[in-house]
């Protein structure tokens, strides 16, 4: 028996993690050089929930999908015009900044807000997705902070699937140490789900599927609220990013077992 | 199998498929300037009539546009412009507005002298390098470098802008998308036409979920067919549509697609102490071959884009482009500001050079056609960004002229409206004047020159005569036993011995010195196709690059589309023809036109049909 489900995935963009990424200290504390030239693309964390979202929306029929994206109004209309041909969702944008390090608390606060005033959501049947990794840079509180603001108590993070049952309640696969997955059962909605990858594949691009989400999404974007987020006094103390290490080297014949002995022999070095 | 059959080949089942109003394969300059002069009409008066959709009842036009890179910033070229047609769309234009973009500041022509003897330059050539070393300083000959005394007026940007192409794109894009009138969708190859007898009724999307040869696999999507009532061609000198219909209609008499140009360039960031200043542009030639020009464009926030052309006309079929662009930026006239550099990004791209020898019909029934894949660019001004801009915007002007007077998009309108304004253009008496200016470098580098400066003194008037072959008769096929195709063969087993690339055994045989790699500036080529954009390449489409007939691949012996592959995509296969690795492909189509086999006489053995992905940059 299908359940009636009401979806909201948080998904913010993010700096295209294909480009050259250079931390930077500016007036308004750690950011990235350039972060406006770069070109954003959806927080691939929060794809992964949106694909996972989709799906589910998809098998049980009734069920509505909304995606609340949080960022400058002209960079979401260039990152829906890849997004909106992948799945069918109801556009929520909200105008407000990008780059460096927002506040969690801030960020959650204007979600929340949006979350609880929209038009036709039955919070007892919500389901809030979002990347388990995504906020502030890894921070990992948003979506949860989100949650509580809601008054939503049942959390999961790092979620790899998710199995509904006939009577409404679902089983939850959470990503623990050692590649391994904790099962949990929870009676039902309301719940957040903080996705790490999913199963899925990325879905192609389907141009029906965009042309469909436009007629929703450009009256949207029209429309968008704007949001401030308050620094709340914080300061940074330090920021930095992981080293990159690239050797190159063209080797030939060399077995299968010899390359991973000398990659282990590299990442132990 | 010809392009005129893309559309045939593609799998014919129930294709899904939608009506729009207009429909552009392409998003660059051309479509910019377009889909700018119908957005800024429609903003000024919504309500006008003629902006009402004929396929959707109650809605405004549907005009979508159809772009194979992932994003629309992903556009490959940092350039100089005089931005007369951009400054006429944008009166107000500030480039502080634009990410990489600023005035030109100054501007100087060099010629660059060899510091290594590698370079392969004529006697007369050679005998003017010694006189220049003679005179040294007191010539004004500094780091082997000689710079002209002025820049002659038809090279003269002042006044112009420098750009970085995607970051303009992207500008462009975020003003047309915000209009609410238009639809730019990035990762969507075109595949081909739809065409009804010679009529264009619209556009087939890709296919996805095939395999490499285009057959279904799993998760087999059908491209849909998008049918419109005007087809916008703005997908370039290689693009698939820009082919079929050629292929299929045929180029006025006379008119033909022979002369090229692989622009290859980096994008550096100078040092913090470093002396050029914004705006600055150089133009150089001599070096690292004669008949290769370099560029030098600086942008704001210390960054530069430094590169290379490299010419059809370069009949050595050993022509190369990434070795060759890092001896070049090691030139001292260069390497003295260049050398405490770091490299950004990397990129590369096909141009064509055929200028009004190579303008195809410019419309026909539901079509029309604008920007390079048109024959707008100057190659006597090295101008093609503002001329493909200003084609656009005829257009734009032609299609709401036609939309208020309720005409539909025939070939006789468009030919009225579109074609009779870009005829009475600033970039037609440019392409006249530009039409044989550079007939004499089939002659070779000096000859050319002199045609080339008679050209551009005369306005046009006085040029070279010359009988320019199609691409593959300019690549000269060594004999085996000659010098160079010993070390054609040298190179080839080096390449296959040690794993390095083709073209930089090949460059080493034939006595460059090897490239001192820092692995900040000086990165091998695999490493710079992570660097800044890296390369992209869906899964699910079919293979873009298709040999004709291999067996002629393995009769070649030249191999110069392995030699000329900008990201190391074409390789030597094992059965003696080019492999092809689509993940690598910068969709530059240099392979198009650097290939010495032809099974017409006239088209090369490599067929290039649309592909998703490419380079996929931001600072390009």
């Amino acid at each position: 028996m299908a359940n009636i489900l009401h979806i909201v995935v948080c998904a913010g963009i993010v700096s295209d993690p294909l480009q050259t990424l250079e931390p930077v200290t500016g007036p308004a504390g750690p950011g990235l050089k350039n972060e406006m030239v770069l070109p954003a693309v959806l927080d691939p964390w929060a794809a992964c929930a949106l694909y996972e979202a989709a799906a589910l929306a998809s098998k049980n029929p009734g069920s509505k999908l909304w995606l609340v994206s949080l960022g400058p109004k002209a960079k979401l209309q260039q990152v829906m015009m890849t997004v909106a041909q992948k799945v069918p969702f109801e556009l929520v944008p909200i105008d407000g900044p990008i780059g460096g390090f927002p506040d969690a608390h801030s960020t959650a606060a204007v979600l929340a807000e949006t979350i609880a005033v929209l038009p036709g959501l039955d919070k007892t049947k919500l389901l809030l997705f979002g990347g388990w990794e995504s906020d502030t840079r890894g921070a990992s509180v948003t979506l949860q902070l989100v949650g509580e603001r809601l008054g939503i108590s049942d959390q999961f993070q790092g979620v790899d699937e998710i199995s509904l049952r006939d009577d409404g309640s679902f089983e939850v696969l959470e990503r623990v140490e050692g590649g391994k997955h904790q099962v949990s059962v929870c009676a039902g909605t309301p719940a957040v789900l903080g996705w790490a990858t999913g199963n899925l594949a990325e879905p192609r691009n389907n141009p029906q599927v965009g042309m469909a989400n436009m007629r929703t999404i450009m009256p949207a974007l029209a429309k968008a609220k704007a949001a401030k987020i308050e620094p709340n006094g914080l300061s940074y103390v330090s920021v930095s990013l992981p080293k990159q290490q690239r050797d190159t080297r063209v080797v030939k014949d060399l077995s299968a077992d010899q390359i991973a002995a000398e990659l282990v022999e590299w990442i132990g070095a | 199998m010809s392009a005129e059959d893309k559309a045939a080949e593609t799998i014919e089942i129930d294709r899904p498929s939608m009506e729009v109003d207009i429909a552009c394969a392409g998003f660059g300059p051309a479509t910019g300037g377009f889909l700018t002069t119908l957005t800024k009409a429609w903003n000024e008066n919504p309500a006008d009539p003629a902006f009402e959709s004929r396929v959707t009842q109650g809605m405004p036009l549907q005009v979508l546009c159809y772009e194979r890179a992932d994003d629309i910033s992903s556009g490959v070229s940092g350039v100089v412009t005089r931005g007369q047609a951009i400054r006429a769309s944008f009166p107000a234009l500030n480039p502080d507005d634009i990410p990489m973009a600023v005035p030109v500041s100054s501007e100087r022509v060099m010629y660059l002298l060899d510091p290594i003897g590698a370079s392969r330059r004529s006697a007369l050539l050679r005998l003017g390098d010694f006189f220049l070393r003679i005179g040294g300083k007191l010539v004004g000959v500094r780091d082997y470098a000689f710079t002209l005394p002025w820049t002659p007026a038809f090279l003269n940007k002042h006044g112009g802008l420098v750009l970085g192409i995607g970051q303009f794109n992207q500008w462009v894009g975020s003003q047309l998308m915000a209009s609410g009138l238009v639809q730019i969708w990035p990762g969507t190859p075109v595949n081909a036409p739809l065409f009804s007898g010679n009529k264009v009724e619209g556009v087939r999307l890709s296919d996805q979920g095939v395999d490499k040869s285009g057959a279904p696999t799993d998760g087999f999507m059908a491209g849909m067919d998008v049918r419109a009532q005007l087809t916008v061609v703005g997908d370039g000198p290689v693009g698939a549509v820009g082919q079929a219909i050629d292929s299929k209609l045929g180029l006025p008499p006379g008119h033909s697609h022979r002369e090229w140009a692989l622009g290859m360039k980096f994008v550096i960031e100078l040092p913090e102490d470093s002396p050029l200043k914004p705006g600055t542009v150089w133009h150089s030639f001599g070096f690292p071959e004669p008949e290769i020009f370099g560029f030098l464009y600086v942008h704001p926030e210390r960054l530069v884009s430094v590169g290379i052309f490299i010419p059809s006309w370069m009949h050595n079929p050993s022509r190369t482009a990434y070795r060759y662009l890092q001896h070049y930026i090691q030139h001292p006239a260069l390497w003295k500001v260049l050398k405490d550099g770091t490299l950004r990004s990397w990129g590369a791209k096909s141009l064509e050079e055929s200028g009004r020898h190579g303008e195809p019909y410019l419309c026909g029934d539901g079509y029309a056609r604008i920007g390079e894949g048109s024959g707008s660019t100057n190659m006597l001004t090295g101008s093609g960004v503002d001329e493909a801009w200003a084609t656009g915007t005829q257009l734009g002007e032609a299609v709401i002229e036609l939309l208020r007077a309720g005409l539909p998009f025939t070939q006789e309108n468009l030919a009225k409206t579109y074609e009779k304004r870009r005829r009475a253009s600033w970039v037609e008496r440019g392409a006249h004047e530009a039409e044989n200016a550079r007939n004499g470098f089939q002659g070779g580098i000096v000859k050319g020159m002199i045609g080339m400066a008679l050209a551009g003194l005369t306005g046009g008037r006085l040029s070279l005569k010359a009988h320019i072959p199609p691409p593959h008769k300019q690549i000269r096929p060594f004999a085996s036993q000659s010098a160079e195709g010993l070390k054609l063969k040298d190179a080839a087993a080096l390449a296959i011995a040690d794993g390095r690339s083709f073209h930089d055994a090949m460059l080493s045989a034939r006595g460059w010195p090897e490239i001192p790699l820092d692995g900040r500036l000086l990165v091998t080529q695999q490493d710079a196709l992570l660097l800044g954009g890296k390369v992209q390449a869906m899964p699910g489409f079919a293979d873009h690059v298709a040999f004709r007939n291999p067996q002629l691949c393995i009769a070649c012996g030249e191999k110069t589309c392995v030699a000329m592959c900008s990201g190391q995509a074409l390789t030597q296969g094992d059965d003696g023809a080019p492999a092809f690795e689509r993940e690598k492909c910068v969709h530059c189509g240099a392979c198009l036109w650097n290939c010495g086999q032809s099974p017409d006489g006239e088209h090369s053995n490599i067929d290039f049909r649309a592909g998703a992905g490419g380079l996929h940059s931001a600072e390009n």
